[in-house]
């Protein structure tokens, strides 16, 4: 490690609050844009069971074959 | 290869296929986001003239990169869409807009923070940066026009339209450091000539390059598996899966 001690790696020479600020962000943006269509997936599919279980199996509207 | 081509325009197997590829793509890319992170900002040398806020490079460059080539693939989904008029590519164009938006904030937000330090300002209105931000508002754009429209085949193909004009702006971003006076330095990494890079920087920046890329297809077909399953919900494989209770 180019750092010796966990307060330096922090500081980085007055450049920590820049960098670690920065990383903390894109950690966001990822976690985001990773979760997000996950969330909207299963909660999708959530939705759609329970209206298979309230219509007992049958859905309203038009079913297409594939 | 046509074979091929009728089976991506299948939701079913693109559903399919897709959960069979994250499955093992999803954690070697979070793995390999963390191992490069850590490589760029705990293990690499300082920069002589810029110290230890270069360490940004690591996630603002492979962002920027990974942004431009999103949107050509965003571009060439909608130029298929329009052409073949395949359901498809219309999905994968509209998941190329978020993922796209996202990568190009990250960008802008780390070089204004990478700014900051090393040309004493957030921002400067320069070539390199305001064509950034145009990409920008051309991803929101998209994502704003599907939703404006009622018909949505109609929304597939102003978007398309949108994505295929917006892409003159992509070749101005690579070389408006080139062609105006600018703050922002030039490309380090060059594929003619010599890289202005010392290695024990370049493997991690371009290894973060590679990770950012899978970060872009897990994100892709993450969201396109969503799409998929909305368009699809009238149909029998769909309510199967939803009644099921079985989850990818």
């Amino acid at each position: 490690m180019y750092f010796e001690t966990l307060a330096a790696a922090l500081q980085m020479d007055g450049h920590g609050a820049f960098v670690w600020s920065a990383y903390l962000i894109t950690l966001g943006v990822i976690a985001f844009i990773l979760y997000a269509p996950k969330r909207r997936e299963k909660r999708f599919l959530r939705q759609l069971e329970g209206q298979i279980r309230r219509s007992g199996g049958q859905v309203a509207g038009a079913i297409k074959e594939v | 290869m046509w074979s091929l081509f009728h089976k991506f325009g299948s939701p079913p197997w693109l559903y399919r296929l897709s959960g069979s590829i994250l499955r093992w793509l999803l954690p070697i890319t979070v793995i390999a986001l963390v191992v490069g992170a850590v490589w760029g900002v705990l293990f690499t040398p300082p920069d002589f003239r810029q110290g230890n806020s270069y360490r940004i490079i690591y996630i603002h460059v492979p962002a920027a990169v990974v942004a431009l080539a999103g949107y050509y693939v965003m571009a060439i989904a909608g130029a298929v869409s329009l052409i073949w008029r395949m359901k498809m590519a219309d999905v994968a164009m509209r998941a190329c807009a978020p993922i796209g938006a996202a990568l190009t904030f990250v960008a802008l937000v780390t070089g204004s923070i990478w700014g900051k330090p090393t040309w004493g300002t957030w921002w400067v209105w320069d070539a390199r940066i305001t064509s950034m931000l145009i990409l920008f508002f051309l991803y929101l754009g998209v994502i704003a026009l599907y939703e404006a429209y009622e018909n949505k085949e109609l929304a597939a193909k102003a978007c398309a339209v949108l994505s295929l004009v917006g892409t003159v702006n992509i070749p101005i971003i690579y070389k408006s450091v080139d062609w105006w006076y600018s703050l922002h330095q030039p490309a380090s990494i060059k594929f003619t000539g010599d890289t202005t890079i010392d290695p024990s920087m370049l493997y991690p920046l371009l290894f973060m390059i590679i990770s950012f890329y899978a970060l872009f297809t897990c994100a892709l077909l993450l969201n396109m598996r969503a799409e998929i399953l909305q368009r699809e919900q009238r149909t029998a494989w769909v309510r199967r899966l939803a009644g099921s209770g079985e989850r990818d």
